[in-house]
């Protein structure tokens, strides 16, 4: 495994945990805002769209889809969903301070443990090089190759 | 009050989690596929950019099964709690990503990013709830 990250990709990871929390976070109080649609009036939907924090979520949700892509052309899958993670508990700290929700103690122990999650996986590799694994592979399966042949000369 | 699930809400958490992965997978599988995007948006422009992913097969059946993954979730919340549901599917696809990570595309999935799969599935878990 190699690590291939830079300041423009650490900042990518951040648009994809920010994205798609903040995304959340808009779309919830927009769809608050308009009240429950029925089943029956699916259509009434399309009303959310003239609502401003709605389609800031929705641009917010499409700017996470991008960076989620884009950091996956470079990452591998085990590292950006845990690295990314982090974007719930921004969540949490502002549902906290800004908007002075009560935050329970099991709440902090999961904040803890995804800060720990990501810390961990952070500091290691972030992509896995298939093409030298490949070689890898194929250097250690010729010897033993040549040493099954030699044993079935002998 | 009555706390215990009812397996059909459990296969609807599994529903959810098996869709959630084999989404995940197929984007990832298409963009390792598709190669580094900022090098294709240097050479073809954005436009290019997109248009290669937009024509990989592998992109498309992940976002399908991104979407009935999500018409799953929502199919779930009609059924039962939001406390439940939520949390436990998202901290489910944590682990289940990795084991993927590690079984399909072949990653190297060490000590470390076990653990942090771990550690970040729980913890989403705790959060949600």
């Amino acid at each position: 495994m190699q690590s291939t990250m830079t300041f423009r990709r650490y900042m990518v990871l951040v648009a994809v945990m920010l994205g798609a929390s903040l995304g959340d976070t808009c779309l919830g109080i927009g769809m608050k805002h308009m009240g429950p649609v029925s089943i029956h009036h699916l259509s009434s939907l399309l009303l959310a769209l003239r609502i401003p924090s709605v389609l800031i979520g929705i641009l917010l949700l499409i700017g996470f889809f991008a960076s989620y892509l884009t950091a996956l052309s470079w990452a591998d899958l085990s590292f950006v969903l845990p690295a990314t993670s982090f974007g719930n508990v921004v969540v949490a700290l502002l549902a906290k301070f800004w908007l002075h929700e009560h935050v329970s103690p099991a709440r902090w122990a999961g904040i803890l443990l995804i800060t720990v999650g990501v810390g961990f996986v952070t500091q290691g590799p972030s992509y896995t090089d298939h093409s030298q694994i490949d070689s890898t592979d194929e250097e250690a399966t010729v010897p033993a190759m040549a040493s099954n042949v030699k044993e079935q000369s002998v | 009050m009555n706390h215990t699930v009812s397996p059909s809400v459990w296969l609807m958490i599994g529903a959810i989690v098996v869709m959630a992965t084999a989404g995940d997978v197929l984007l990832a599988s298409a963009m390792r596929q598709i190669g580094d995007f900022d090098d294709i948006r240097a050479h073809a422009g954005l436009g290019g950019a997109v248009a290669a992913v937009l024509k990989n097969v592998r992109f498309l059946f992940g976002v399908l099964c991104m979407a009935v993954s999500f018409f799953s979730l929502l199919f779930a919340l009609s059924w039962a709690d939001v406390s439940l549901v939520a949390p436990a599917s998202a901290a489910l696809t944590f682990i289940t990503n990795a084991f993927a990570a590690k079984w399909i595309l072949k990653e190297n999935v060490d000590r470390r990013r076990w653990f942090a799969a771990v550690c970040v599935g729980a913890g989403v878990f705790f959060l949600a709830r």
